[in-house]
């Protein structure tokens, strides 16, 4: 790649951390951390972003970065206090950063209205600061007199007197008045005067004092302006004056006295002297580091060779590289390769099964040298499967980021204030199910605050602050992950849900459905609370959705909700999507493994529990209450009547919202971590049946679907019942 | 022999501009990310910079605190020391200069001016 195209894309990236910076501290400021180096990391993120664009001249994000840093420079300073308001704008300001760094990089040009919007909004803020600092520049007190004489002498005189007499600090910041005189010996010729009468006697030498000044008569085609320019870096730290040559005079009152020799010429001179007058050189074994106030300045066409850094404690460390290496924590692969690692772990798994399996089959007794190497071999394939599962696992953090801006553009779009807590960061998971994560979670929080929270003027008539809070947070409880979106609104309208249902269709107006059912009901498909589909959250898709993008990470999502405390979306997801903890079971002969997160107990049902509603539907009696009774080898089409109870084995279920039901299988064989493989990717989907896996024996089980069965068969019974 | 110039700068692309500007100009590069490690840098650098080019900007040590340090030592005062500004900012540019920097390159700089303002103040 082109280098600079190579650069670009580092600027983009480097981005891409600095608005994440950027959020970040803006946030914590939000929360009223006053920390100035937070401010002032948020005011660099944008300095940087800035720099950067000027280098590849993105216009347009040059402009906004501009604004942005200014305002942000006014609260750095402590101008512009950092209220619950100026932040706000600050952190829709970083969004639509965000939107123009990302433009810039698709090479979109086109004008964001919201980025001139908040320029405005910016600007007010910064109180029109913004021109001041170009306004400053350049009011070095001498600039005014050369204009006048320029006035006084129209045609371009024949060249320049320049008197230079270096002062102290010029040395001190290590400027070089040898390096200058070159300077100016390129714009035309010049002769040069060493003006050395200031020199003291040895004894009262100041090594670091400046005594020696230059007279330069130059001749040739550079204006004033090109000649102050040679000492734009000394401006300050000398006496410096430039006239233009006097007609017939050969200029000023030295002009005519200066011997004809070249600066080559004078620093030879100079520098022979020195030579032959030892005493001069004040401190000959460290010529670089005094300033070079007494000593002759060497010839221009010779580098300055710098002495060996004698002190130096670590002549062998390498700069930047021996830091790096030392700080050498991560290293970044390619996600192939760990996928590929990943898959060839589960084969690594199921052979080892397989083998386990053969050797059992063997005879082999259990104490046998080679069972107890298999048991080992076992414990060791284990821990390389969870090391690599590890590899995959990443902090929930980079889906929650994404959460805060979108919280602020629904409060804006809804106008209702929200205030978003999120906890548990740090929670890691597989990076599949992250990047899986992202809609759901977008798709609750949107919710939440259109559906969830109610408006201002409601929430203050409820004796509820006007701020509403929506909380996000992720934890790992028992091997899995949950997370959970909850908002202090009103809590789910149960006789307004009910009545949608019931106009729906969804069901009939006679059902009597505990509170729990009722809000289950949000999660079928079809329904949409909202009377009218609002610009926030009428996509057309629903709960529904969300629903089954969790089921398909192989997760749960269910809702509590009370009256006037709020609503909260509890979704429970598996760490990985590589392995699944299964009960094997047969039905009809086949093979099945049913995720054993779902199943709270097995039971062998009796005869007088089980009781026939017409057709193939049953139910259950556990305990008092009445569960569906699911024949999965009906579910699935493995045989055409069903099993009689008795004969079979029950799994009680929990499906979504707690929605429990019995799958009646044939028997149970037992319980094991199996790795998943995709049906999808192999084959196609196949409803009822969630994914498949191999078995010890070799043999292919398909892992079922338990939701997508209880709901396929409750709509049976229903339309059964 | 080369020139060998320390390149002081938080941002990545900053300092890859840097590089590449210079280095096409046929300098040694060495790199920093901020004011301390720039400090590390010098002091384990085999082959002492004859030029520093500094941002201001930076976290842990910015460039003023970074200019005073270098100034402030025996073996390294006589380093001239450029700083990167942006759209000549007066008020900067005086600190840089309070704090001892040799001069200053504007940015967003072109490779030409760098490297010119680079011989101005070595040699």
């Amino acid at each position: 790649m082109d280098p600079l195209a190579a650069i670009r894309e580092t600027f983009f990236q480097e981005c891409e951390e600095q608005l994440a910076e950027l959020e970040a501290g803006l946030l914590a400021m939000e929360e009223g951390d006053s920390d100035p180096e937070t401010i002032n990391a948020v005011f660099r993120a944008v300095h940087s972003i800035k720099g950067g664009a000027g280098a590849f001249s993105l216009e347009a994000l040059i402009r906004f970065a501009h604004v942005f840093e200014t305002a942000l420079d006014e609260m750095r300073s402590g101008r512009l206090a950092p209220s619950g308001e100026v932040l706000k704008t600050m952190l829709r300001a970083a969004d639509v950063l965000a939107d123009l760094v990302r433009a810039a990089h698709d090479d979109d040009s086109s004008d964001d209205p919201r980025a001139a919007a908040l320029v405005e909004e910016l600007k007010a803020m910064s109180g029109g600061a913004e021109d001041t600092s170009e306004s400053e520049e350049d009011w070095g007190d001498f600039e005014f007199k050369p204009q006048v004489i320029a006035f006084d002498a129209p045609a371009a005189p024949a060249g320049y007197v320049v008197r230079f007499k270096p002062r102290a600090d010029l040395y001190a910041k290590a400027n070089e008045a040898a390096l200058l005189l070159r300077e100016l010996t390129r714009l035309g010729e010049a002769q040069i005067e060493l003006d050395a009468h200031d020199v003291p006697p040895l004894a009262d030498l100041d090594p670091e004092a400046a005594y020696l000044a230059w007279t330069v008569t130059l001749t040739g085609d550079a204006d004033e302006t090109t000649i102050r320019e040679v000492f734009e870096f000394v401006d300050g730290d000398c006496e410096l004056d430039v006239q233009p040559i006097a007609d017939g005079d050969g200029g000023g009152d030295g002009g005519e006295a200066l011997p004809a020799f070249d600066l080559s010429a004078l620093l030879a001179k100079v520098q022979q002297d020195g030579a032959n007058d030892p005493p001069l050189i004040v401190q000959p074994d460290e010529p670089e580091t005094a300033p070079a106030a007494a000593i002759p300045p060497p010839p221009p066409a010779a580098p300055v060779t710098p002495p060996p850094p004698a002190n130096d404690p670590h002549p062998d460390a390498q700069g930047p590289g021996a830091r790096k290496a030392a700080e050498g924590a991560t290293i970044r692969v390619d996600l192939e390769r760990v996928d590929r690692m990943i898959d060839l772990v589960g084969e690594l798994v199921i052979n080892q099964a397989v083998l386990a399996q053969r050797v059992m089959e063997a005879g082999l007794a259990r104490a046998s040298a080679v069972a107890v190497g298999l048991d080992e071999l076992e414990q060791l394939t284990r821990e390389i499967q969870d090391s690599v599962m590890a590899i995959r696992a990443q902090p929930v953090k980079s889906v929650f980021q994404r959460i805060p801006r979108l919280v602020r553009e629904v409060s804006a779009m809804t106008g209702k204030p929200v205030r978003l807590v999120t906890e548990g960061e740090g929670t890691e998971v597989d990076k599949t199910v992250i990047e899986r994560l992202a809609d759901p979670l977008t798709h609750m929080i949107r919710n939440a605050i259109d559906h969830g929270l109610e408006s201002p003027e409601k929430r203050a008539a409820a004796g509820k602050p006007a701020e509403g809070v929506v909380r996000l947070s992720a934890a790992h409880r028992s091997g899995r992950i949950v997370i959970e979106v909850s908002d202090d609104g009103g809590g789910i309208n149960r006789e307004r849900v009910k009545a949608i249902a019931v106009e729906k269709g969804l069901i009939s107006a006679e059902a009597t459905l505990s509170d729990e059912e009722i809000d289950n009901l949000i999660f079928m498909p079809g329904f949409s609370t909202a009377s009218e589909i609002s610009e926030v959250s009428g996509r057309g898709v629903g709960m529904d959705v969300v629903r089954r993008s969790i089921q398909a990470l192989g997760g749960r999502i269910n809702i509590t909700s009370k009256p006037d405390k709020g609503s909260t979306f509890t979704m429970s997801l598996p760490l990985t999507l590589a392995v699944l903890d299964g009960m094997v079971v047969s039905v009809s002969g086949q093979t099945l493994v049913a995720p054993i997160t779902a199943i709270v107990e097995t039971l062998q049902p009796k005869a007088e529990d089980v009781h026939s509603l017409g057709g193939h539907a049953r139910v259950i009696s556990i305990r008092g209450g009445f569960v569906p009774l699911i024949d999965v080898g009906l579910a699935l089409n493995y045989r055409a009547d069903p099993l009689p109870a008795t004969q079979g084995v029950a799994l009680l279920i929990e499906g979504e919202g707690g929605a429990r039901a019995a799958l009646l299988v044939d028997a149970i064989q037992g319980q094991r971590q199996v790795v998943i493989k995709s049906l999808e990717a192999n084959y196609r989907q196949v409803p009822g049946v969630a994914a498949a896996t191999i078995l010890g024996d070799g043999r292919v089980a398909l892992i079922l679907d338990i939701d997508t069965i209880v709901a396929v068969s409750r709509g049976e019974t229903r339309k059964a019942g | 022999m080369s020139m060998t110039v320390l390149t002081v700068d938080d941002s990545r692309t900053m300092r890859e501009m840097l590089r590449l500007a210079l280095a096409d100009a046929g300098f040694h590069v060495v790199q920093a990310e901020d004011g301390i490690h720039g400090l590390e840098v010098l002091q384990a650098a085999a082959e002492r910079p004859q030029v520093i080019v500094t941002d201001i900007n930076m976290p842990r040590m910015d460039g003023f605190g970074f200019i005073e340090e270098v100034r402030g030592d025996q073996r390294y005062r006589g380093i001239p020391i450029l700083v990167l500004t942006t759209e000549s900012d007066a008020e900067k540019k005086n600190r840089a200069r309070m704090a001892g920097a040799t001069g200053w390159i504007v940015k967003p700089f072109n490779p030409v001016k760098l490297v010119d303002a680079i011989r101005r103040v070595a040699a």
